[in-house]
């Protein structure tokens, strides 16, 4: 049944189809409406979860582990500092391999305060041992929540998942999304059974307490292992749920790429954008091709570097930047194409702190791709940025 | 230690195996002659490793006490942390350096 929902909305009915049950939370901008409609359901009976109101985003995670180490089904949602205030908690998460989900509304960090999109809050925590995917649509956000919560509580891989969704863009933008059935979806991802060992009087055991030197590298290896397999199941999971749901996914799409020699590379909301950009670029005879990622976390590098193959100029739009380097997807994708001498990488850097990409951002993107056919460019550009007013200000 | 998945300790009761007694650099020693039984130091050993034994064998500063039970140190645990050496009200124990 198609009805008209918000990203956040989306999220909210992913987590009451999966039916948690538990959802610690504390609310941020621009994730509140999740733990609102959530408390709605349970409020109502439609969902029958244990809504855990905290004091901060530590807690909400540190009970989420709780939850999650008895075996329970955990969701719970944040973004920008919230998950900032997170951090050191996400590495406990992933380290005693707790499958729970979270749906980020992607957000920028202070400061300055900016409560608008870009993408650097999860960027941020790209080293936490979550598996981290990224919405195109409000459809792609309840669709991956779902498919997060199979993938992470497989057995073989035993991480948790982030879901981002760009803030404002998606979170608060309403557009027609499909929410399956129950009955299938209770089909889909099963009756909730912890495939882990959990808390239990009768059974007692430690959680996450020590490993010395000698022991600490094999359980970092146990979640590189861990990672590698799930990229496999990442595809199993989105085939069967493909062939239940009819709506496909693939860790990258790639779109007009066969014959492109440029290649934009995008991840969340902006993909829409480029795709129609793109569309129109091809109109006028210009061979431009899309890749959209997906799955950040496993980096799917075998299907990046098989997609870009003997391509002429790969253009990486970062809506985030790790001062001192670049963009973060550029960096990836850079070390990923290495030894691919015929492949020109470029980054754009676009899109922070809530700026719109527009056509007009594209153009730009556009303009320097096609200078460097050419000759030398910029490695690392800045899109409509007044950098003039910026340099005057900090060469006083 | 085993590898396990989550680095989980399946089995409870072995932290005996772990012996926090090497992370020792002053060593707490009681002096029988002086030690009156009061048994304070057993009550703030904070790790527990002071423990009762029958202390007829032991001297005393008084024949009668000889009748009560003596505090031990088990060095396999205490981290010297001198908490007993703080506590003891007859200054009955000493603190020195650990030799290795």
């Amino acid at each position: 049944m198609k009805t008209m929902l918000r990203g956040n909305e989306a999220v909210a009915y992913a987590f009451k189809l999966a039916k948690i049950n538990v959802f610690p939370m504390f609310p941020i901008t621009p994730s509140t409406l999740v733990p609102e409609m959530i408390s709605k359901f349970v409020a109502n009976g439609e969902l029958d979860a244990e809504f855990i109101p905290l004091d901060s985003e530590h807690s909400a995670i540190s009970a989420a582990i709780g939850a999650s180490l008895k075996g329970a089904r955990v969701g719970t949602a944040t973004a920008s500092q919230g998950l900032a205030l997170m951090h050191e908690i996400l590495f406990i998460a992933s380290g005693m391999r707790l499958p729970i989900v979270m749906g980020i509304g992607n957000r920028a960090l202070s400061a300055p305060i900016n409560i608008w999109c870009d993408h650097q809050d999860t960027m941020a925590e790209r080293d936490a041992g979550w598996l981290q995917f990224y919405a195109e649509s409000n459809q792609e956000s309840l669709d991956l929540i779902l498919m997060a919560f199979k993938i992470s509580e497989d057995k073989r891989v035993l991480l948790p998942s982030m879901v981002g969704l760009d803030a404002f863009v998606l979170t608060h933008t309403m557009e027609p999304v499909d929410i399956p059935e129950q009955s299938k979806v209770d089909e889909f991802l099963g009756e909730l059974k912890a495939r882990y060992r959990t808390l239990d009087t009768k059974n007692p055991a430690t959680f996450g307490a020590f490993g010395s030197p000698r022991h600490y590298m094999e359980f970092r290896y146990a979640q590189h292992f861990a990672m590698e397999r799930a990229k496999h199941v990442i595809d199993e999971v989105f085939k069967e749920f493909g062939e239940k749901f009819g709506r496909n996914y693939s860790k990258i799409n790639e779109e007009f790429t066969e014959d492109a020699d440029i290649v934009f590379i995008t991840m969340g909301s902006c993909s829409g954008t480029a795709r129609e950009f793109i569309k129109m670029k091809r109109k006028e005879g210009k061979k431009i091709g899309l890749i959209k990622i997906t799955v950040f976390r496993p980096f799917p590098k075998d299907e990046i570097r098989k997609a870009l193959k003997g391509k002429k100029v790969v253009a990486v739009i970062d809506r985030n930047f790790s001062p001192g380097f670049g963009g973060a997807v550029y960096g990836e994708v850079l070390a990923t194409m290495y030894g691919e001498t015929e492949t020109k990488i470029i980054d754009f850097i676009v899109g922070l702190g809530g700026r719109d990409i527009t056509f007009q951002t594209f153009e730009k993107v556009l303009e320097i791709a096609e200078k460097s056919l050419e000759g030398e460019v910029e490695k690392i550009n800045w899109i409509e940025v007044d950098k003039e007013a910026v340099e005057k200000e900090e060469m006083k | 230690m085993k590898i396990t998945r989550g680095a989980v300790v399946e089995e409870a009761g072995n932290s005996i195996e772990n012996k926090t007694g090497t992370w020792r650099t002053f060593k707490p020693i009681i002096d029988y002659t002086k030690c009156i039984r009061c048994m304070i130091c057993w009550e703030f050993c904070p790790e527990p490793s002071i423990y009762k034994e029958d202390g007829s064998e032991k001297p005393a500063p008084k024949e009668a006490l000889k009748k009560l039970p003596v505090p031990i140190i088990d060095y396999d645990y205490c981290k010297g942390c001198g908490i007993c050496v703080n506590e003891c009200p007859v200054k009955a124990i000493d603190f020195v350096k650990e030799v290795k």
